[in-house]
């Protein structure tokens, strides 16, 4: 993946062009060059100029703002974090009820509503959705803030701005906006679910056994359907963080990918390359969690242990 | 083991559980007439598609959409209950009375116990579920119980997940759930089908012998009339969604006089002559959204006649044996057949 990027930046035109002022002469022009160790061939820059400073736990420069990119990243990083926790706990919280009904009542008007909103939040694009959202709530409702991160509290270092109450306004409609898509997913996943355990014997035996409906639900059916959601949120909460460059831009919102859209335009290769690495990072240890929950919920994949 | 001296536990009248599909209405239970009394077991036979688990279901209230009961009642004598119909039960009162009255146990042990909940939670939420009891007398009810129904080391069994079980097992486990609140009734739904002839013969000694200890009445549904036979006190026939023969076990099975018990008794293997092909009853069991008109055995019947398109009434034949048939097998003295069964 970084061999990829890093050619494909390369190809990508020359970053002199755009730090430089066009007038500047040739030996300012080299000396940049030779400084962001642009003027060497393709392998060298990989393998010497590249490799070597990761290697040293140095993933570069940014040509534009000339700190390490990597602390460009964790700078923006709480940002992004906060907005896909939120967005991921949305789509938790109102996907898995509203799925669940619309597996037990796959017949009635509110189970084939739930259904046709779930349609929609798969089907309307995200940067549409969240223009409309502003347009609604900010523009002529007035009610929420159109974009921005509004007051932030410190904790160990790095800006939060869920802890304030005008924080957690600026957050609502980016992180309602990044969980559309999230939520309709999440509710066709317990819809099935629901849907392939309610005539599981199981259940039968457990209602047999006169246990209250809220216990049947909420314990013997939620447990077993859980298994296939957190595989597929452990796989969506990595895009969410990695992807949520669209509502980012939308909402103006500082986080990582805002900062990566603007790193693309400006050539800025270090920050872009840094931003996957982290990415792939993420996406290895989110599939390490999802395993860890699997074993609390699934005791048939537990390794070792009594027998 | 008679009906009459004992006092009855419930009272089936006409009972009829349908089910709406496109195809049309399948009548699975229609019209059925049955009596239990305390501690008695009966077994309920008949091939697939008879109704027999639907009828175990219809008491249970547990018959899920598409289908629903009808007609009919369903009357429980239960202790410290009002003798309610149970057709006519509220949700609620249902949900109190299944687990604690009436329990019920499923065929295929491998599916009825949930595979993420341990052992010691799916039994003491039985429990709970129809008494505040603290979760260590729950848990020691529960060991108990595992004890009794011939689980080893049942203390750190309880521990464990249902996949960490045989068949065999599980089954027990369902057996001892069932019998947690020491039920008045328990239906027991084919469950020895799905496991090996030997572990099938452990489960029956024991259910039979916890029932008779307990003195809870049992209703076993099962199409094998060879086990039920060892095993009844009384045998009700059922053919199509209604009870065409019903008696003591050792009338019926000594002197079947519907055509179709006689049938089902020549089909087992062990009555029939060594290198000959086995016998079998003609044709197929009749699509329940299409029965024939009258009787709806008759089609497959040798002894039918004009009289069968109209439908037969339940006629006593004997001392509590009754028989839904226009041309009943005359009563022959049939002991060398009762000697040749293996019960």
């Amino acid at each position: 993946m970084v061999v990829v990027v890093f050619i494909s930046m390369y190809a990508l035109g020359d970053p002199t062009e755009v730090l430089i002022a066009p007038d500047a002469s040739q030996e300012v022009r080299d000396k940049l060059k030779q400084e962001l160790c642009l003027d060497r061939p393709l392998h060298e820059q990989f393998f010497y100029c590249f490799v070597g400073n990761v290697l040293h736990g140095n993933l570069g420069i940014s040509f534009v703002h000339d700190v390490s990119a990597t602390q460009l990243i964790f700078d923006r990083l709480p940002a992004t974090l906060e907005l896909a926790i939120c967005a991921l706990l949305l789509a938790i919280f109102i996907g898995i009820p509203l799925g669940m009904l619309a597996g037990l009542k796959p017949q009635s008007p509110i189970g084939k509503g739930i259904m046709t909103g779930s349609v929609l939040g798969f089907s309307l694009p995200t940067f549409w959705v969240g223009l409309m959202l502003i347009l609604l709530f900010a523009v002529t409702l007035k009610w929420l803030p159109a974009g921005g991160r509004g007051e932030t509290v410190q904790i160990l270092g790095m800006q939060f701005s869920f802890l304030t109450r005008d924080g957690l306004i600026h957050l609502l409609l980016p992180a309602v906006n990044l969980a559309l898509f999230k939520i309709a997913l999440v509710i066709r996943l317990s819809r099935a679910g629901t849907m392939e355990v309610v005539h599981q014997d199981y259940i039968k035996f457990a209602r047999a056994k006169g246990l209250s409906t809220p216990r049947i639900v909420f314990l013997h059916m939620l447990k077993n359907i859980l298994i296939p959601i957190i595989t597929v949120l452990g796989i969506e909460f990595g895009s969410l963080i990695a992807f949520s460059v669209v509502t980012e831009t939308v909402f103006r919102w500082p986080g990582i990918g805002s900062l990566l859209i603007q790193s693309i335009a400006k050539l800025d290769r270090p920050v872009v390359v840094a931003y996957l690495l982290l990415v792939v990072f993420m996406f290895i240890l989110i599939n390490l969690v999802v395993d860890v929950v699997y074993s609390i919920l699934d005791p048939r994949v537990r390794l070792g242990g009594r027998s | 083991m008679n009906t009459s001296t004992r006092s009855l536990l419930l009272e089936i009248n006409s009972l009829q559980t349908w089910f709406d599909t496109r195809a049309g209405t399948v009548k699975a239970v229609d019209g059925v007439d049955l009596t239990l009394a305390r501690g008695e077991i009966l077994g309920l036979v008949g091939e697939s598609g008879s109704g027999k688990s639907v009828m175990g279901y219809s008491i249970m209230r547990l018959i899920d959409l598409p289908g629903r009961i009808v007609g009919g009642s369903i009357k429980f004598y239960g202790e410290g209950t009002q003798n309610e119909d149970l057709v006519n039960a509220t949700s609620d009162r249902m949900r109190r009375l299944r687990g604690s009255h009436i329990a019920m146990i499923f065929q295929d042990p491998m599916m009825s116990l949930n595979p993420v909940l341990r052992i010691d939670t799916q039994m003491i939420e039985a429990i709970q579920a129809h008494a505040k009891v603290s979760n260590k007398v729950a848990r020691d009810r529960a060991r108990d119980m595992l004890g009794k129904v011939g689980i080893p080391s049942p203390e750190e069994r309880l521990q464990a997940y249902p996949h960490q079980f045989s068949g065999g097992m599980r089954q027990r486990v369902a057996i001892a759930t069932a019998m947690l609140n020491k039920p008045e009734l328990i239906i027991a739904d084919e469950p020895t089908t799905a496991l090996d002839v030997t572990v099938q013969a452990q489960i029956l000694y024991e259910v039979r012998k916890l029932c008779r200890e307990s003195g809870t009445a049992l209703i076993w549904i099962t199409h094998d009339i060879a086990l039920i036979s060892g095993l009844a006190d009384r045998i009700a026939v059922m053919y199509a969604g209604r009870v065409v023969e019903t008696g003591l076990v050792r009338d019926v099975i000594a002197a079947p006089r519907h055509p179709y018990t006689a049938g089902l008794m020549g089909s087992v293997p062990s009555n029939n002559p060594r290198g000959k092909p086995l016998r079998q009853i003609p044709g197929m069991t009749p699509s329940l959204s299409n029965l024939p008109k009258g009787c709806a055995f008759a089609p497959r019947c040798e002894r039918a006649t004009v009289t069968c398109q109209q439908v037969p009434q339940e006629s006593p034949v004997g001392a509590e044996h009754k028989v839904r048939c226009f041309h009943p097998i005359e009563s022959i003295p049939a002991q060398s057949r009762h000697d040749r069964i293996k019960v």
